[in-house]
């Protein structure tokens, strides 16, 4: 017999030990999301999978798919909420899509598109965030981190190297490197890292190849990010 | 030369109008005009009270982000600053020579760009001054009216700047605020189908070109005690021209002439320009005043854009366009042509050669090619200069062993015309405004001498023509006599 829940209406298949959101990428139905990746442990902080499962708030990547429950994702209401969760993300960071090389290929941009966001609605925060250049071959603009923490995870538990970690509490939390002097260039990463490769955003970046893949080329134009929400991105 | 206006002699029992904001280029601007009690002027000042900031915010960010956050500085003629700062990043990454298909895909979206930036500010910004007159009803003084008079003017207007503007895209990605230029090449070339749209319509627009030239002749030539005496001033000029000599807005070296014609400096690699140029500060603009080292502040000050270029080049290398320039050069005599009007007159030539350009760069297989990107030995330090449709524009861009900018410096055309503007407001109020009370329409006419410099002062006249404007006329006590407004709703007087 195969175990099934309802996503707003649809019956979608599940196996023992998946969370909703898996369930549901593996059915081809999407939900909005931001820390979760396939490959990492689910990290649950950006909230942007909140579903409602029984008419109860939870995040869908961290709730284990159970038979039979009802799961809401695609409403009005929720969706609302996503919006909100995303306006506080843009206004909290300094993120510039005009001019940033990750544009087209960004997951904050692709989904506020997604959840049709117009505005940042809320006031600006423009904190005051350097940027850290020092590296040879890779910059951080920590002025766009959602802190999502993928680098974090995939750092330690895919290189093994411990190279980022999240700092500080509430407001004040931040992404910083291993290093005493808190430089990129002081640490142990380098290129071919999985921690390289996982930024949804634009804040971990191969130097000198901004804006090399043409728009209308970017992952992101070609198809919505509901269609395949962790394009694999295009070699330079 | 009308620099005695600029600061009266005496400010005592003046009055003072100001029309503010003139509207700007993506900001404002104003004009004071101060005036006895016989309506004398004494003073007129072109204020620019723009603050955009980018040479400070884009410190401390990585230079291939640069191209395309600088464009942002103007939504009417980023391609400019698109190409001038991936120029001065060519130098910075050592890329002396861009492949054949990069360089002829920036020169295509450069073209292309002087192509609808110049059909945008004749058609639709200025030939309701032109042709229905500068003091002619304000109702109808703008592009609707245009239509409704002239539809088919109009029609072409607009379908030159729609032609333009898809160069634009098929080469930048957007038709405003693209990507496609990058430091050492470009990121796209032409696809065959991109490239047989673009053929497809280039014929017309060659044509329709053409007869914008004839237009504007034809205006000189039924009043030429008009277009040769209004606001017209003598002043020194300059501008890139090619290697050759001919007029080249994408690349070349600067020449300067002075207001006889004489060649003043020639064959200047832009990459020095801080040897020749120098600018002025002055208290009541925020604009810099730039001037020729050589001349000093008081004789250096010079004039750019297309009155400039089409007499400083030798030659255009296209043959409509040649012609043209040579009937122009003929109009003007012995003497360089410096009647402000006759900046709409080369602007038409330019748009031709562009028009003109386009077709031929369509016809290279160049375009289609797949080398896009060079680099080199790199650089810290690097000036890029483009001819944008107004003018000179130059970027000089430092980067540090980090890849970041640390100095970012951008003399934009408008900031090179700055005090032909103001000598140009001044001679229209001498001639215009001496003596008389004030109306809306001899507003217009600072209005038009401003605007036959194509400043970036058009971002209000996109409503239509119907720039806001308001003139106060206070008498020596600061109190108010009358009042003129007009906003986009129309015009009113208090």
């Amino acid at each position: 017999m195969i175990n099934t829940f309802t996503l707003d209406g649809m019956s979608i298949p599940f196996s023992e030990g998946q969370t909703i959101i898996q369930a549901a990428m593996a059915a081809g139905v999407y939900i909005p999301h931001l820390c979760f990746n396939p490959q990492f442990k689910p990290h649950g902080s950006c909230k942007l999978c909140t579903v409602k499962v029984n008419g109860r708030q939870s995040s869908s990547c961290t709730h284990q798919a159970l038979s039979g429950m009802v799961v809401e994702s695609n409403t009005t209401q929720i969706n609302d909420e996503r919006r909100m969760l995303l306006q506080m993300l843009f206004v909290e960071g300094n993120h510039f899509c005009p001019s940033c090389e990750k544009s087209g290929n960004c997951q904050l941009q692709a989904t506020a598109y997604e959840l049709h966001m117009m505005s940042p609605h809320f006031d600006q925060f423009f904190p005051d965030r350097a940027v850290d250049a020092s590296h040879p071959e890779y910059l951080l603009d920590f002025n766009r981190c959602i802190l999502c923490s993928l680098c974090v995870r995939a750092s330690r538990d895919v290189d093994s190297k411990n190279v980022f970690a999240l700092s500080g509490r509430g407001i004040k939390s931040r992404l910083i490197v291993n290093a005493k002097s808190g430089l990129l260039a002081d640490t142990d990463f380098c290129g071919d890292d999985k921690a390289a490769n996982v930024c949804p955003v634009g804040v971990i970046l191969k130097k000198r190849i901004g804006f090399a893949v043409p728009i209308g080329q970017r992952s992101f134009d070609e198809q919505p990010i509901s269609a395949s929400p962790h394009p694999v991105m295009k070699e330079v | 030369m009308t620099s005695h206006l600029e600061t009266a002699a005496n400010l005592e029992n003046l009055r003072r109008i100001a029309i503010d904001p003139v509207s700007r280029v993506e900001g404002h601007g104003k004009v004071t005009i101060l005036l006895d009690d016989k309506n004398r002027v004494h003073q007129v000042r072109l204020h620019i009270v723009e603050f955009r900031g980018f040479e400070k915010f884009i410190q401390g960010r990585p230079y291939w982000e640069v191209p395309v956050m600088v464009q942002r500085l103007c939504g009417i003629c980023p391609v400019s600053h698109h190409l001038a700062a991936s120029k001065a990043l060519d130098v910075i990454v050592g890329a002396k020579h861009l492949t054949p298909t990069a360089e002829k895909i920036r020169r295509l979206m450069h073209y292309g760009q002087i192509l609808q930036s110049h059909a945008l500010h004749f058609f639709h910004l200025c030939t309701p001054d032109l042709l229905f007159g500068f003091d002619s009803e304000i109702s109808r003084r703008n592009i609707a009216g245009i239509a409704e008079k002239y539809p088919e003017t109009a029609r072409r207007g607009i379908l030159l700047r729609k032609f333009g503007q898809e160069v634009i895209r098929h080469t930048a990605g957007k038709r405003v605020h693209g990507t496609g230029s990058v430091p050492g090449g470009v990121n796209k070339s032409l696809s065959i189908i991109e490239r047989d749209e673009l053929l497809k319509d280039i014929y017309q627009m060659v044509a329709w070109s053409r007869d914008a030239v004839l237009m504007v002749k034809e205006l000189h030539h039924q009043n030429p005690e008009l277009y040769n005496s209004f606001g017209a001033f003598r002043a020194n000029f300059m501008s890139m021209v090619g290697f050759d000599g001919g007029l080249d807005l994408y690349h070349g070296h600067l020449r300067g002439r002075n207001a006889n014609g004489d060649v003043l400096f020639d064959g200047v690699d832009y990459q020095n320009y801080t040897q020749l140029i120098e600018e002025e500060v002055k208290n009541w603009s925020y604009m810099k005043f730039p001037y020729l080292k050589s001349l000093g502040r008081e004789l250096g000050w010079y004039r750019v854009g297309p009155l400039s270029r089409i007499q400083n080049c030798d030659f255009l290398a296209t043959p409509l366009a040649e012609i043209e320039r040579r009937e122009f050069i003929a109009y003007g005599g012995v003497m360089p042509m410096h009647a402000p009007l006759a900046y709409h007159w080369a602007r038409m030539i330019e748009m031709l050669h562009a028009a003109e350009t386009i077709k031929d760069l369509l016809h290279d297989d160049d375009l289609t090619g797949s080398e896009l990107v060079v680099s080199g030995e790199r650089a810290f330090e690097g000036v890029g200069v483009i001819e944008a449709p107004r003018g000179t524009l130059i970027h000089h861009y430092r980067v540090d062993e980090h890849d970041l900018v640390t100095m970012c410096n951008l003399i934009v055309s408008t900031t090179h015309n700055n005090q032909a503007m103001n000598e140009a407001v001044r001679r229209v109020a001498q001639q215009y405004l001496q003596g008389h009370e004030i109306t809306e329409g001899l507003l217009n006419h600072i209005e038009v001498a401003v605007r036959a410099f194509d400043p970036c002062l058009s971002c209000a006249t996109h409503a239509l023509g119907k720039m806001p404007l308001e003139v106060e006329v206070l008498n020596e006590a600061g109190e108010r006599l009358s009042y003129f407004a007009r906003s986009g709703a129309g015009t009113h007087a208090c």
